[in-house]
């Protein structure tokens, strides 16, 4: 089960993520996330405090949108992941593709970098 | 024909003794009689079926050949009137003894079909009865024996009895109209030779008074009295029915028609071999003048059509939509039930006055509907609703029937290839690893579906070097069984070239590339152990990281360098994402390669198995070989899980070096 809220601050898109993220409710994420990115949001920030765990299928949903924010040139950052669900993004190498980064100011900063 | 000459040899016999001994023949009526009964019997008996029409066709024969008989000895009677030998009383008493065996051959022969008309349909009362009517009718021929006073008696019970038997007549009703017919002539004949034979012989006694024998014998009244009642109250008794014989008739015909129906599903007959004969049976019994079916079949709305035009559907149709507001049938909201629609009249150049629409519903849900059309005014009457409301319940039944059991067949033929898909799985594992004189190898591995994506394997480069991969493809079940069979391909196309582990997993990325789906992706670890140089090199794309216990330190500790998945990023860049890494191995030392259904297997409490818990096994057993601290993993984890059924694949290799 998963709950996901999108925020539209300003020039900010907020992803805010509550729950477990396994097959059957990555389909949501992906959904949230899709329109997001094909609405062409320039910044988009995920939050993750209230994410308890992530399965392959919602790393496999971040990883398939990661050729599409580089090709947009969009900015994205995930903040706010416990030790577990950041364990799961570096073992499996997300970390290095994706901006993550701990507190929401920080990802803030980082999407509004030049 | 063998009674005729029975009955002439009776006659001779009794010629010939007559006034020699009184008892002689009375022995040979009761030879005669018996004989003839049991011949009717076996006759009658062994004739086929429930054809009421031909056993009263076969008395009729045999009346018409003993009349015959009979009229030809009267008329040579007739003719040598006048003669001596006519003046003989032995020889009238020839005739008469002739006659009246004619008419025991005939009264038996009927006797026997009525008692197959009679216990056509029998109860045990019935059957009683009748074995007490046979009994008294033996104890009156027997009786001839003796004074006719005692015996005499026995007239009554047989004469009530007779009665009661003769109100059993259940055979009349499965005659349709023509056979009543028939059945009318053949009993009106019937009561007409009884009748002849009757005045016949009653004249020929009346002319020569001396004349006693037999025809005063109880046994030869009951049999007349009987076969006489039975064939009046036959007549009757068809008379009567015969105007409700089509009502009948129609009864049959639905049964039969509804038989169909249910026997559709076992017939494995089509959902639309099934609207054909919902078609059929529900126009007979509703006497429709026209009818359709609309019902979606395999998805398409397909319309049945009985003695209606297209165009005239699409009319009647379009009529009754227009007049909702009349509050007419509504075609929308066939649900609600019927409605004959009186005001159809209005529709121009349409001939029906009548209309009744019924919903087919399959398991509660509605696929179609049933429309019948009449002539007539307020032409269908509430039992021709019903009895359609009953075909259309049997038909969506039928159609129910022969879905499910398509369906039981196609997930029987799922599962056959799942099973198979599994067998052919369980090969691409290896059964014996590949291994040599410095290290000893054990590994495990299940699947949460009957096929998983979990994969583990060995290759031997050369003599010194062995070749070891453990993978997990994302995803479960069919999918993930195929990537796994495909890394299974790259690794042994792969590994003979000897590559460093780093340029393994390069190429490994843009050869899986292709054939995976955006969001899958597979994570391995690569090792090279080379035992010239005690030295183990790997590289991980994004599996999970690999537990190392070291004798010297006796110490387990993952090791933490850097991969990202196969499949991830597409391009050259991904050899940026990947670093190899080696280490020394000593004897002692334990390598533990597993996969992530291990570390994330969940107790009840929804507690991780966990690195933590995997490190410490290893650590408390490090004294163990290869195969039994294999199975001390996986008893643990099944021991942490408890009850709870795991829902990922898990593997484990464990390499212990000697």
């Amino acid at each position: 089960m998963v709950q996901i809220d999108t925020i539209k601050e300003n020039d900010i898109t907020t992803l805010s993520i509550n729950g477990e993220v396994d097959a059957s409710s990555s389909i949501q994420l992906d959904e949230s996330l899709g329109a997001v990115v094909s609405n062409g949001d320039q910044k988009i920030l995920v939050g993750c405090e209230g994410l308890n765990y992530i399965s392959s299928a919602g790393l496999g949903v971040f990883m398939s949108y990661i050729e599409d924010i580089n090709a947009k040139n969009l900015k994205m950052a995930l903040y706010g992941l416990n030790d577990k669900v950041m364990n799961v993004f570096e073992i499996l190498g997300l970390d290095q593709l994706l901006t993550i980064v701990k507190t929401k100011e920080e990802a803030l900063s980082r999407v509004n970098e030049v | 024909m063998s009674f005729t000459d029975l009955t002439i040899l009776f006659g001779e016999v009794n010629d010939l003794n007559a006034g020699i001994e009184k008892y002689v023949p009375n022995i040979f009526f009761m030879a005669y009689g018996v004989s003839l009964f049991i011949f009717y019997r076996y006759r009658i008996e062994s004739a086929q079926g429930g054809n009421f029409v031909d056993l009263l066709w076969k008395i009729f024969v045999t009346g018409l050949l003993t009349t015959v008989v009979s009229l030809v000895l009267k008329s040579m009677d007739y003719l040598m009137g006048n003669t001596s030998l006519m003046e003989n009383s032995i020889m009238i008493d020839f005739l008469f003894h002739v006659h009246l065996g004619l008419l025991v051959a005939f009264l038996i022969s009927t006797y026997v079909v009525w008692k197959r008309l009679i216990l056509y349909q029998k109860s045990k009362l019935l059957l009683g009865i009748w074995t007490i009517f046979e009994y008294l009718l033996f104890g009156s021929l027997v009786g001839m024996f003796f004074p006719t006073n005692i015996t005499g008696y026995l007239i009554y019970p047989l004469v009530i009895i007779a009665i009661f038997l003769s109100a059993n007549m259940k055979w009349v009703a499965y005659l349709n109209f023509k056979q009543k017919w028939k059945s009318i002539l053949l009993l009106v004949l019937t009561l007409l030779y009884l009748v002849y034979f009757y005045i016949n012989l009653s004249e020929m006694r009346g002319a020569y008074e001396y004349l006693t024998v037999a025809l005063d014998s109880v046994f030869i009244s009951a049999l007349f009295i009987f076969t006489s009642i039975y064939a009046a109250f036959s007549l009757l008794v068809i008379l009567f029915n015969l105007p409700t014989s089509s009502v009948f008739e129609q009864k049959l015909e639905e049964v039969v028609n509804f038989q169909r129906l249910s026997q559709s599903i076992q017939t494995e007959q089509s959902a639309t071999q099934v609207y054909e004969i919902l078609l059929e049976s529900s126009v007979r019994a509703g006497k429709a003048d026209a009818a359709w079916i609309e019902a979606i079949v395999d998805g398409k709305e397909i319309i049945f059509r009985h003695s209606i035009e297209k165009e005239t559907i699409f009319n009647i149709k379009n009529f009754i939509k227009s007049q909702k507001e009349n509050n007419l049938f509504d075609f929308d909201n066939v649900d609600k039930g019927v409605r004959p629609g009186k005001h159809l009249k209005k529709l121009k150049g349409n001939v029906f006055n009548s209309i009744v629409a019924l919903p087919i519903e399959i398991s509660g849900e509605r696929v179609g509907m049933i429309v019948l059309l009449q002539e007539l005014k307020e032409g269908f009457n509430k039992e021709a609703v019903d009895i359609t409301k009953t075909f259309v319940n049997q038909a969506g039944i039928s159609i129910e029937g022969f879905k499910m059991m398509s369906e039981a067949i196609e997930n029987e033929r799922y599962k056959e290839e799942l099973h198979i898909a599994k067998k052919v799985q369980s090969k691409l594992l290896p059964a014996i690893l590949d291994a040599n004189d410095d290290f000893e190898i054990a590994a495990f591995s299940e699947a949460a579906d009957e096929v998983g994506g979990d994969y583990y394997d060995s290759f031997k480069i050369n003599e010194d070097k062995i070749a070891l991969i453990i993978g997990d493809v994302s995803g479960k079940g069919t999918s993930a069984a195929f990537h796994m069979s495909q890394m299974k391909g790259i690794f042994h196309g792969l590994a003979q070239l000897d590559l460093p582990p780093e340029d393994f997993l390069i190429k490994a990325n843009r050869a899986i590339n292709t054939s995976l789906d955006k969001t899958s992706f597979v994570t391995i670890s690569y090792f090279i152990i080379d035992r010239t140089k005690k030295k183990v090199s790997f590289a991980r794309a994004g599996h999970c990281p690999t537990l190392y216990f070291t004798k010297g330190e006796n110490q387990a500790a993952y090791f933490t360098n850097k991969g990202l998945g196969l499949g991830i990023v597409r391009d050259d860049s991904y050899a940026k994402y990947v670093q190899s890494r080696d280490f020394h191995y000593q004897s002692g030392d334990i390598l533990v390669l597993y996969t992530d259904g291990i570390t994330e297997a969940s107790n009840f409490k929804a507690e991780e198995f966990g690195y933590d818990r995997l490190a410490n096994i290893i650590n408390e057993n490090a004294g163990l070989d290869a195969t039994d601290l294999q199975k001390k993993i996986i008893s643990d984890l099944y021991e942490f899980c408890g009850q709870s059924e795991l829902d990922d694949d898990y593997t484990t290799v464990i390499v212990k070096f000697k």
